[in-house]
């Protein structure tokens, strides 16, 4: 059983060998995920269900489809990703040069995953890393055993041995893990383990993508179909149990929306789940004891009014769809991300007040607005800041690769999806070829200097203001 | 001290007056009154610092920082616009886009070699982003960072962007506070120290660091061409330039018409004498000094060698052979010392450069396409300039910054801006085409689970302006077409029938 370093540098030296460069290798690599998912569909629903309980269904949607549209998007823009970019404005200086950016592999990168969507959250960042030509070690949750295992399993068996490895365990081998230098290390998960992430990287000055999380507010105002909205807000608020970084986690509404969307709640979750969701096929359960125990303390210590569910179940770690209305801004279950099917709804007395409030927090990784009235959407939009904002629904702001997805301030930095991923895991190159023409312009910089030379210079080189495309006109 | 600037440069953000595109552009054309009004002092600042030739300023400051506020200015509204993106059959009557908005209050420390390109090139994308920002001039720049603290407050709303002197001790406690974003000019070892602070608060930064750029001299090139481009990259301020080309890797058959040709070039340049010469900088203080001076240890020099303590002067200096494991090669020399190591061919350079960290700067002289692509292909630095060097810095179009060691994060024109704005993806979504969205609704069943996939699986369309101009043009020269083909089938038939 090799050591963690011995990995890391035989992955180095595949890397140095160059072998992950051509398009070739990569969509090999790329062709072979594609079928470690397809072929084992069974397998990860299996694992899945057994690790969080899962519904098959939102395994297909949220684990395999989301993995399998990033794959082919991916393939299918490799080629054009790895182009040299050569639109680029020049001026007189530069003008017989040729200038072009190229995205450059960056080396061995570390990929660490999360609980929650234990299998898409660490194969599209390998996605976008392989397409970008690196190496790269997977470091699955090891909360979610049974997927982390398959992972184990499965990846040896389709990807190349010598470019990709899982290395499995706890915090202190991630600890470990941490000590070794990467040329770049990409994790989602909580914010507290994010700083120490980047306390390991800054000796070795790696950069890092930090996917984390936070509260993420909805905004329910002004003119609007309250019976759509209770529909969407329900899906994105209890897929997953709750457990999504970009789950809405408190709703911001007047009483008089409030009022409205009570019935709508209870109805809607009646559809989806029947009237006991615990003995629903749809309803998931959350991950560990430890996790079901933490959101019934949030629960029990909430000085708000539980006007939905309520009912929970230690022995399958079960917590109904949760409604809680009358919640103030000191309330425990305002203090940190809930992380499960809890929804709290604070009333505010107008857009303003709302917004002050999201402002006093820390950014969110995702903000919510249903409304109808554009005045509305646009108004919270151009007042706040989030990773990503999504109007009219919940969550699917990031099922669209052209978006980047990720965070701003306290919910992360970087972001990936699409090509935002191959970027993330490439070196932008800037290059100049210059021609050995023109060294006559070129002699204007050489000293000794003089005012006639810096006059000439100035002129060849200074940007005007009308230029088309960034070119110096004559 | 600093923390009340931070704080007021916080509550100046949160009132939200550095977002308006006009203040914007307005606070840039000051900038640019400031750079053109104070060039004179600019210039004295620098000779004092560094002894900065009168030339050298408005070349390698001025004017580049100049064309960047012009170009800031002209594009911004452009830059600051919404991004629309590709969107599928299910997002199709949707708004995808992303919004660049600003990160809020930002540090920006700047570097001793080029105090006013460095410290204030990031400024300009910082204000055009829409971000305050806290402006810590290098200390071991005195004179340019006291005129900067005296003049940045009478162009540039003062809450805003703050300029804060001070030596280690203030800036760590600037990088006590709390910043949405850091960038940092300098070296390694502080960009290290700079990380772990902004780890804390979980701070992006960007780190403009150095090391040591290679050049590379194929043996079938022009030699004098060549050795004058480097000479001048080489010895300009002194050698004080992260990306001035740091060491020479050639085969030794081409060895000694190099080191003539430098010297050559040198005497053009700077006459016999570059001690008198006006154009030829100092070392910007004594401790550097004596550092560059201990390189030299040990060796001979080739070309130049001499030197003054008194003035801070070394003269402009090759060492031909030198060994890999020299002193001069285990660090950035950052002064006028040129050592020139020789290797076998192409395959042994690449070698050479792939054992070490990765440059911010990496340079190739030849006149065969394959040399220079393997070159490209096979090795990695943050920027690259073929048959020359440092010009890639000159095009603000191409992203300039380091790798690895060298550093993280670029900047230039619009990479500035987008390095200093957080990407907002934005879906605003209709409330219609509900019937769609009800196959994701549970309760679940095994015909909804194969619709999702298939509405999915939809590719994705390019709303982009480009793309409609292309369907309407085609569009009607379809329509032309079929009008003609038209026309063409009546008047055969036409004449089929006369002909009758």
């Amino acid at each position: 059983m090799a050591s963690q370093s011995e990995v890391i540098d035989r992955l180095r030296a595949t890397f140095r060998s160059g072998v992950t460069f051509p398009e070739q290798f990569r969509m090999t690599q790329l062709q072979s995920l594609l079928s470690l998912v397809e072929e084992n569909e069974q397998l990860i629903q299996d694992a899945l269900h057994k690790d969080l309980h899962k519904p098959k269904f939102e395994t297909v949607l949220s684990e395999i489809q989301i993995t399998l549209n990033d794959l082919y998007f991916a393939m299918e823009n490799l080629r054009t990703w790895m182009q040299p970019e050569y639109n680029i404005g020049k001026n007189l200086a530069t003008r017989m040069d040729d200038c072009f950016i190229r995205r450059e592999p960056l080396g061995v990168v570390l990929i660490i995953g999360a609980w929650n969507y234990p299998l898409h959250l660490i194969l599209l960042p390998l996605v976008a890393a392989i397409a970008a030509g690196n190496c790269a070690i997977l470091k699955p949750s090891e909360i979610c055993q049974a997927t982390e295992q398959l992972l184990a399993e499965l990846i040896p068996k389709y990807l190349s041995q010598d470019c990709y490895a899982v290395l499995c365990g706890g915090a202190e081998d991630t600890k470990s893990l941490l000590k070794n230098k990467f040329d770049h290390i990409f994790y989602t998960g909580s914010q507290v383990v994010a700083r120490s992430i980047l306390l390991a990287a800054a000796p070795h000055l790696t950069p890092v993508t930090l996917e984390l999380g936070g509260k993420s507010p909805c905004f329910i105002y002004g003119h609007i179909d309250i019976q759509k909205a209770a529909k969407r807000l329900c899906w994105s608020k209890f897929f997953n149990t709750g457990q999504s970084c970009v789950a809405p986690d408190y709703v911001l509404c007047t009483a008089q929306t409030r009022d409205a969307l009570l019935p709508a709640l209870r109805e809607t979750l009646r559809t989806f789940y029947g009237p006991d969701p615990g003995a629903s096929l749809d309803m998931g359960r959350i991950v560990t004891p430890r996790h079901w125990r933490r959101l019934m303390d949030m629960l029990e210590k909430s000085k708000g009014k539980v006007v939905i569910g309520g009912e929970s179940r230690e022995e399958d770690r079960y917590i109904a769809p949760t409604v809680l209305v009358d919640v103030q801004e000191s309330d425990a279950l305002m203090q940190e991300e809930i992380f499960g099917p809890i929804l709290p709804i604070l009333t505010i007395e107008s857009l303003e007040e709302g917004i002050d409030y999201i402002n006093r927090q820390e950014k969110p990784l995702a903000l919510y607005v249903f409304s109808d009235e554009t005045s509305v959407v646009t108004t919270v939009l151009n007042n706040t800041s989030s990773g990503g904002f999504c109007g009219n629904d919940g969550i699917v702001h990031m099922a669209l690769p052209g978006l980047p997805f990720g965070g701003v301030g306290a919910s992360g930095m970087g972001s990936y999806h699409g090509r935002w991923g191959f970027e993330t895991f490439s070196h932008r190159r800037g290059c100049m070829n210059r021609s050995w023409l023109l060294e006559r312009v070129n002699v204007l910089r050489y000293p000794p200097y003089s005012d006639y030379n810096l006059g000439w210079l100035r002129w060849a080189t200074t940007f005007k203001k009308n230029s088309w495309g960034g070119c110096s006109v004559m | 001290m600093e923390k009340q600037a931070v704080q007021r440069a916080r509550e100046a953000f949160l009132a939200g007056r550095s977002r308006p595109l006009e203040f914007r552009v307005h606070q840039l054309k000051s900038l640019q009154r400031m750079i053109t009004d104070r060039q004179g002092e600019i210039a004295t600042a620098l000779k004092q610092d560094i002894n900065r030739s009168q030339y050298d300023t408005p070349l390698f400051e001025l004017i580049g920082l100049e064309n960047e506020i012009s170009l800031a200015v002209s594009k911004l509204a452009q830059w600051a616009a919404p991004r629309p993106v590709e969107r599928n059959l299910l997002t199709i009557s949707d708004q995808a886009y992303i919004q660049p908005e600003p990160l809020g209050v930002v540090l920006i420390i700047g570097a001793w070699n080029y105090p006013w390109a460095l410290t204030l090139q990031p400024l300009v994308g910082a204000i055009a982003a829409g971000n305050a920002a806290v402006v810590k001039p290098s200390e071991l720049s005195e004179y340019s960072a006291s005129l900067l603290k005296a003049l940045l407050p009478r162009y540039l709303d003062q809450e805003l962007y703050p300029v804060v002197c001070g030596g280690v001790s203030e800036t760590q406690e600037l990088l006590r506070q709390r910043f949405d974003h850091i960038f940092y000019t300098g070296n390694c070892t502080v960009g290290k120290l700079v990380m772990e602070a902004a780890a804390r608060h979980l701070t992006p930064v960007t780190l403009e660091l150095g090391g040591k750029s290679p050049c590379y001299i194929d043996k079938d090139v022009d030699l004098r061409v060549a050795c004058r481009r480097i000479t001048w990259g080489k010895f300009v301020n002194c050698g004080q330039t992260c990306i001035a080309p740091d060491y020479i890797l050639c085969e030794p058959s081409i060895q000694n018409r190099v080191v003539e040709g430098i010297r050559q070039t040198l005497l053009e340049f700077y006459g016999p004498d570059p001690k008198s010469s006006p154009d030829y900088g100092r070392i910007i203080n004594q401790r550097h000094f004596n550092r560059v001076m201990t390189l030299l240890e040990g060796y001979t020099a080739t070309v130049g060698g001499q030197s003054d303590a008194s003035q801070r002067y070394i003269a402009p200096t090759v060492v031909k052979d030198v060994p890999p494991q020299a002193r001069l090669m285990q660090e950035e020399i950052f002064g006028p010392l040129l050592p020139i190591v020789t290797v076998s061919d192409i395959d042994d350079a690449i070698h050479f450069i792939n054992e070490r960290e990765k440059p911010l700067a990496l340079y190739v002289f030849s006149s065969n396409k394959k040399v220079i692509k393997r070159m490209l292909a096979e090795t990695t630095s943050g920027g690259v300039t073929v048959n020359d060097v440092i010009m890639h810095y000159t095009l603000s179009s191409l992203p300039f910054g380091g790798v690895g060691q060298s550093g993280t994060g670029r900047y230039h024109g619009k990479h500035t801006f987008d390095q200093f704005s957080h990407h907002r993806a934005c879906l605003v979504k209709s409330l219609g085409m509900e019937e769609i969205n009800v196959v994701r609704y549970p309760p679940q069943n095994h015909q909804k689970v194969r619709r999702v996939r298939l509405a999915m699986r939809t590719p994705l369309v390019d709303f982009s302006k480009g793309t409609y101009i292309w369907a309407v043009a085609a569009s009607i020269v379809a329509l032309g077409l079929l009008v003609a083909l038209t026309v063409v089938l009546i008047l055969a038939a036409g004449v089929s029938c006369t002909c009758l």
